[in-house]
């Protein structure tokens, strides 16, 4: 029973570290399956961390803070939109410049508002996404076997987790069901078909890159005011990068996206849970090993075992009218 | 008269110092097939980019039938009623034929419906005019011919009256163009106005009502399809008179020089390409290659030029065996006298982003005239690539230019050049005119002649017929991977037509 609560309590945190991954991974994708590629992932997802942070710590609304983030992460993707799009610069060096932006301007901001070194005072309970426990949770914790998997694993987390998952059939709708998506994947395929089917092929790159926005900032409210309680610098810490890698690995699809979401952020737990515990056989296994791990298997696998994974063929690619 | 389907005024475009378009006035009757003809470059294409929406004209007015017409982008022109099938598909490789149809005009925000509905609209599109294709096939998997028809649809399913065909047949084998002209016949029964836009005489003749004939950005005549004739075309097109048939004296056959035995060649899937091919071809005689296109000769080819595997048979260059293990080096069969000018210039015949004078010595780059100890002796390879200009009179003249930016006849000149400057003893051109203007066509030849009267032997496989019967002193037609006959240069058309189509010997004899 003993390795029974660890398992959930592993599974539990799982969740919990794979809800940034998960909403970073599905705003890349949106972006991306555009013709848009982003690896500015990261800073955006800091940047709207810093922004929930700052509001919230203002305002003492969750909710504030949450559309602070929003805002500044989705002017963040419009500027390299802008780049990328109608000046069709580089995308992976505006994604670039949008990582160092982000990381620069969040600590400098940070100090000169706050004086904590860069961080945002602790907000408050009103202030934060907290739990919400679904009925009968308390209730049903004595089920053997059920009760802990409803009460630990599905009950208690916060808003923005469940979104989080809700999303996940919402963008596959999105995507395979409707007109929006339909033009998406033939704008990130070949956009000259777009074109001359008579749709703007920016326009609607720009719609797709402003869904990546509230996605990131999405992601970095989570990390600003549900798992913790107010910004900490370089609270992103590569979890950016991670979906990225999430999303190659899913091969730009929503529900392996999540899956692949999962896998890391079961890592990531899994790597918590061990710390400093020596496993049979093998010993102690240094953090950073584990740390490495996500990046590793992405190579791994990616090499060997689930086969190529395709981007879409207009990708990385600014869309200029052939003569 | 009815209002013209399309009237054209005053129509000028030009693209910095290059004038596309200058002062054009066309009317395009409704209901007919319109031909527009014209060499690489005359502002064909560009012409109908403007009246598609894809461009901007800088002066002049567009009526669509007797309406002014304001054609800012694609929607307005395909609101107007007119569709184009573009020269390269505009198509997304992994969505299914039905999505391709709809993209664009889905109607309404959510597919559900509107897949249904195109699903069964475009079904009686396909029935009405002979367009059949699986609508739930991935474009990817469809031949080029299947591909075009969905092009086609698109157009229809969008209300096209007025259909514009940029040079369709490019793509197409013979059977495929035919059907597609059927289809446009059809299309003109329905009361469809059809412009296609065209560099091959042969096809504006079999087809078209009304033909404008396009030069150097201006459109210097329209002539009625009956009322004119190949001859006066071509002459039109290039501005002055052009052999459509080769002068060339008598071949002097000297030695063998490429022997090939008995070759056999498997693709990835070990379907068998080449199958037990054997020919010599000797110094000073061309000798021809006919077929349809996919029938082995772009393997034989590649396999005699060292780049492809063979699984028996050997080749031998001047007496000297080739390697056929796939990894032969060119270089050392350029310096034994092989010049090859591929199939696809694009990919295998040029660096496209080089500049000219770059691709002018690629692969020959390690001769001594171009190297000065370690280094690129850039002076001696500039003036090198400025000489083959004026020697092949590759336009523009600027060696500096990226090669991207020349037109389709001058980068085959580019590596023509290169290849037959070389002093080489055996020449093997494939597909020498593919995608370039008549008159470019017409140097071409010439220059293939000129070789084979130096001495050189020259391997020439083209699926233009009319290319092998002009230039070749023997004829070989392939097909299904065999060469399934020989003929002389006298040999007729219709003859050739029975062998490429796989009618055995014996009956063609009959």
């Amino acid at each position: 029973m003993d390795l029974f609560n660890t398992l959930v309590l592993l599974l539990d945190s799982t969740v919990r570290l794979s809800v940034p991954l998960l909403f970073a991974a599905l705003a890349g994708l949106y972006s991306e399956r555009s013709g848009v590629f982003d690896i500015g992932l990261e800073g955006k997802m800091l940047a709207g961390a810093f922004a929930a942070g700052a509001a919230a710590a203002v305002s003492g609304s969750a909710w504030v803070g949450l559309m602070a983030a929003v805002l500044v992460s989705v002017f963040m993707a419009l500027v390299h939109g802008f780049a990328s799009i109608t000046h069709r610069g580089n995308q992976i060096v505006s994604g670039v410049a949008i990582n160092f932006i982000a990381a620069g301007s969040t600590i400098i901001l940070g100090q000169a508002w706050f004086s904590q070194g860069g961080r945002t005072p602790l907000v408050g309970a009103a202030g934060r996404f907290g739990a919400i426990h679904l009925p009968f949770a308390d209730a049903l914790s004595g089920v053997p076997v059920l009760g802990p998997l409803y009460s630990q694993l599905l009950s208690g987390h916060s808003l923005l987790v469940y979104l989080a998952f809700l999303l996940v059939p919402f963008t596959w709708w999105v995507l395979f069901r409707t007109r929006f998506g339909l033009r998406l994947r033939a704008v990130g395929e070949n956009p000259a078909a777009v074109d001359t089917a008579g749709i703007s092929v920016q326009w609607l790159r720009y719609r797709a890159v402003i869904c990546t926005g509230v996605l990131t900032g999405l992601a970095g409210t989570y990390l600003a005011l549900a798992q913790n309680a107010g910004f900490v610098k370089d609270m992103t810490a590569g979890r950016g990068f991670i979906a990225l890698a999430a999303l190659i690995f899913a091969k730009w699809r929503p529900v392996p996206v999540m899956f692949a979401c999962l896998l890391f952020g079961f890592l990531d737990a899994f790597s918590i849970r061990i710390q400093g515990t020596p496993l049979p056989l093998i010993g102690r296994v240094p953090v950073q090993f584990m740390q490495a791990l996500p990046y590793i298997l992405t190579v791994v696998l990616l090499a060997g075992f689930i086969g190529r994974a395709i981007p879409p063929r207009a990708g990385g690619v600014p869309y200029v009218k052939e003569r | 008269m009815a209002e013209a389907a399309i009237e054209l005024k005053g129509i000028s475009k030009n693209f910095g110092s290059v004038r596309a378009n200058r002062d054009i006035d066309l009317k395009i009757a409704p209901g007919t097939i319109h031909g527009i003809i014209g060499e690489n470059g005359a502002g064909k294409s560009t012409l109908m980019s403007i009246l598609y929406g894809f461009y901007q004209a800088d002066r002049g007015e567009i009526f669509v039938n007797g309406e002014r017409a304001v054609i800012h982008a694609s929607n307005d022109a395909i609101a107007r009623g007119i569709g184009m099938v573009h020269q390269h598909f505009m198509l997304v490789h992994n969505f299914t034929v039905l999505e391709n149809v709809i993209l664009g005009a889905e109607g309404e925000p959510l597919l559900k419906t509107s897949i249904a509905k195109a699903r069964s609209e475009l079904e009686r599109l396909e029935r009405d005019y002979g367009l059949e294709v699986d609508p739930d096939a991935v474009i990817e998997d469809l031949p080029v011919g299947l591909q075009q028809r969905v092009e086609i649809l698109k157009a229809l399913f969008r209300g096209a009256d007025i259909l514009i065909l940029d040079e369709p047949t490019g793509v197409l084998t013979p059977a495929e163009a035919e059907h597609l002209f059927r289809i446009l016949r059809q299309l003109k029964d329905e009361g469809k106005t059809i412009v296609l836009i065209t560099h091959k005489l042969r096809e504006i003749m079999a087809v078209t009502d009304n033909v404008s004939v396009m030069r150097q950005g201006a459109l210097v005549a329209t002539r009625k399809t009956e009322e004119t004739t190949v001859e006066e075309l071509a002459e039109l097109m290039v501005g002055r008179r052009v052999l459509l048939r080769v002068e060339k004296g008598d071949a002097h056959p000297g030695d063998f020089v490429l022997s090939v035995k008995n070759l056999t060649v498997e693709d990835m899937r070990g379907v068998k390409m080449v199958d037990d091919v054997s020919l010599d071809v000797r110094a000073g005689e061309i000798v021809g290659i006919a077929g349809v296109a996919g029938n082995g000769q772009t393997e034989l080819l590649e396999t005699i030029t060292g780049m492809r595997k063979a699984v028996s048979g050997t080749v031998t260059l001047d007496g000297a065996p080739v390697e056929l293990t796939g990894e032969a080096d060119p270089t050392d069969l350029r310096r034994r006298g092989m010049a090859h000018v591929p199939e696809d210039r694009h990919n295998m015949g040029l660096v496209l982003p080089f500049e000219e004078n770059e691709n002018a010595i690629l692969g020959y780059h390690w001769q001594d005239k171009y190297v000065n100890g370690p280094f690129l002796d850039i002076e001696a390879i500039r003036r090198d690539a400025q000489e083959k200009i004026e020697k092949y009179d590759i336009r523009p003249t600027d060696a500096r230019l990226k090669t991207a930016n020349f037109s389709g006849g001058n980068q085959q000149k580019i590596v023509l050049a290169r290849e037959m400057e070389q002093d080489p003893k055996v020449l093997i051109v494939g597909q020498p005119t593919r995608g370039v203007d008549v008159g470019a066509i017409e140097f071409i030849h010439k220059r293939l002649i000129d070789m084979r009267d130096q001495g050189k032997a020259v391997l020439l496989v083209s699926v233009e017929l009319d290319e092998i019967r002009s230039l070749s002193d023997r004829i070989l037609v392939m097909f299904a991977g065999r060469i399934v006959g020989e003929r002389g240069p006298d040999a007729t058309e219709g003859e050739l037509g029975l062998l490429m189509a796989g009618v055995e010997e014996k009956e063609a004899a009959e």
